[in-house]
């Protein structure tokens, strides 16, 4: 009885923060997120909002918490049971780390794009089909309509209409990440997170990724994490430098790679690229 | 110094290729042993004769395998429908739900399980398994039994096969790239929908042949299983009957009655017969291993 009485309690309060401090121009909002695995403190006390529409650029060196931050972002780091996450995540007034909703469908709010494509173990079509049954669509029509606009959406669909039953591994390993993509939009989510969605491709599957991305973000909000400097200049709307575990700097590119403030920043201009 | 460094890699990669080619000889040595030991035999029956006919007389020269076939077939099949659906939920609970912590736990219950000597087995299925039945299995469907059943062969055959398919089946689910789970939880899958429709699917050739390897080794096994298994002749397909697999005929009968003419032979053919079983069961589940590649 004590317990539920608590837990009530911190609803409430839960309910209270979301009351006065959701930005209206934020899609995605972070407040005291600490992450540790064991003794090491991966994320320090990370507070930051993500602009809706925008490519939000994570930059940062390898390990500096720009992957586990993403991965939180969706729950995906329930997947590590050494983790131990605190604070709260707020998606449209939802404070996902301490929600009772279900999990799955605050996750397909976001589309994740990882490193290297992982196709599914099934053909094209059911690639890209797969979201849309577990969200419960089983009219043909409405399926085969939604694979052939989102393809069409990742530039996809020429080069695949003739092979829809084929396994993805015939695909070349660009045409993949973009299945990738195609099969994340069919969800309809409202944040599109990518860790390092260009580091195993060539460089002109690259180009159409980053395209792909300056175009998609009429429509969603794209959190990017690369360690590529030049990536961030050509796409971001919104910088976030991390090191450590720690917010350095953020704001505009223009604002941030002209006047960096700390030193860490400024190392990382001329040795990172 | 160069020429000695030269000399040394030749040395080693020689020493390789005799390494390697004694395995490949190997089951053809014995392969050709065994058939020229069976053919006093083959040259007195028809083959088809001795693979298909149930009678068993040796004074009278009458050697019909079949018994001992279908024998090795029950025990075996029993043992795989206790231990293939056993294996792949424990191997999935262990990959996939279970914390590290309890992994390391796991692993030495395995190998302990793994490292038994079969004849342990064998005794716990004659104190154990053997009076469960008899008392307690047998009567609730109203059979009288002895106890020494196909039933008792089979269970004891599963038990000796849970640690071996179990840890080929972790292999099989530890080599499934996490990115790929992420990649379904992130679409909205739950945990349990993505390892119906990511992880198994994934790792559909790696179990096939975990399983195919599974049947092989039971097919084989010996020593448990004749303790357990009532060494009857026997052509019908009955739980609570005896029956008499291949390998405890070799076992039981060999040095034996070889004063008996042609029966020397005889136990040869049905080692030759196990042989080519196995390679047969072998090749079977490689070729699904090769489909399953293929169309994925």
């Amino acid at each position: 009885m004590y317990l539920l009485k608590e837990e009530m309690m911190t609803h409430n309060k839960m309910i209270n923060i979301v009351d006065t401090d959701i930005d209206t121009d934020s899609i995605l909002q972070i407040s005291n997120l600490n992450v540790y695995a064991g003794d090491h403190h991966i994320l320090k006390n990370v507070n930051l909002r993500i602009p809706k529409n925008k490519i939000t650029v994570l930059l940062g060196p390898s390990g500096c918490g720009k992957t586990t931050l993403l991965k939180c972002m969706n729950r995906l780091s329930d997947l590590y049971k050494e983790l131990d996450v605190s604070g709260h995540i707020y998606i449209e007034n939802d404070d996902i780390l301490n929600t009772y909703k279900n999990i799955p469908s605050i996750r397909q709010k976001m589309g994740l794009l990882s490193q290297r494509p992982y196709p599914l173990p099934m053909s094209i079509y059911k690639n890209v089909a797969y979201g849309l049954k577990l969200k419960g669509i089983r009219d043909k029509n409405l399926i085969d309509y939604n694979i052939e606009r989102h393809l069409k959406e990742v530039g996809l669909w020429d080069e695949v209409k003739d092979r829809l039953h084929n396994s993805p591994h015939s695909l070349s390993i660009g045409q993949q990440q973009r299945l990738c993509l195609a099969r994340g939009l069919a969800v309809k989510p409202r944040i599109i997170l990518a860790d390092e969605p260009t580091s195993a491709l060539d460089p002109i599957s690259s180009k159409i990724i980053e395209n792909l991305f300056k175009g998609l973000k009429k429509h969603y909000t794209i959190v990017l994490v690369t360690h590529v400097l030049r990536q961030a200049v050509r796409l971001a709307d919104n910088v976030i430098f991390m090191s450590h575990g720690e917010i350095i700097e953020q704001g505009s590119p223009e604002h941030l790679f002209k006047n960096p403030q700390t030193d860490k920043l400024k190392e990382y201009m001329v040795d990172g690229n | 110094m160069l020429f000695r460094r030269i000399i040394a890699d030749r040395v080693s990669t020689t020493w390789m290729v005799i390494s390697i080619s004694t395995i490949l000889v190997l089951p053809l040595v014995i392969g050709i042993g065994l058939y020229v030991k069976a053919y006093p035999l083959l040259e007195l029956k028809p083959f088809g004769e001795l693979i298909g006919s149930s009678t068993w007389l040796p004074h009278e020269q009458k050697f019909g395998f079949l018994p001992f076939i279908l024998g090795s077939l029950y025990v075996t099949l029993i043992a795989f429908c206790l231990s293939a659906p056993v294996c792949l939920l424990a191997a999935i609970f262990i990959t996939q739900f279970s914390s590290k912590r309890f992994i390391y736990f796991m692993h030495p219950v395995i190998d302990i399980l793994a490292g038994l000597p079969s004849v342990i087995y064998g005794v716990w299925g004659i104190i154990v398994i053997v009076p469960f039945i008899s008392d307690y299995l047998a009567p609730l469907f109203g059979i009288k039994s002895s106890g020494y059943t196909i039933l008792a062969g089979g269970i004891v055959l599963a038990v000796m096969c849970i640690p071996y398919i179990l840890n080929m089946l972790i292999e099989v689910f530890n080599t499934i790239p996490s990115g790929l789970k992420e990649a379904s939880l992130s679409l909205g899958a739950t945990f349990w929908e993505t390892v119906k429709h990511v992880v198994i699917k994934k790792g559909f050739p790696g179990i096939i042949s975990a399983f195919g390897l599974g049947i092989a080794k039971a097919f084989g096994e010996t020593m448990a299983v004749m303790m357990v298994v009532g060494n009857m002749l026997q052509t019908k397909f009955d739980l609570f009957d005896a029956g008499y697999p291949l390998p405890a005929l070799i076992a039981n009968n060999y040095g034996e009655m070889l004063s008996i003419p042609m029966y020397d032979s005889a136990l040869m053919f049905a080692a030759l017969l196990l042989f080519g079983i196995i390679l047969l069961i072998n090749l079977v589940f490689r070729y699904f291993i090769y489909r399953t590649k293929k169309n994925e």
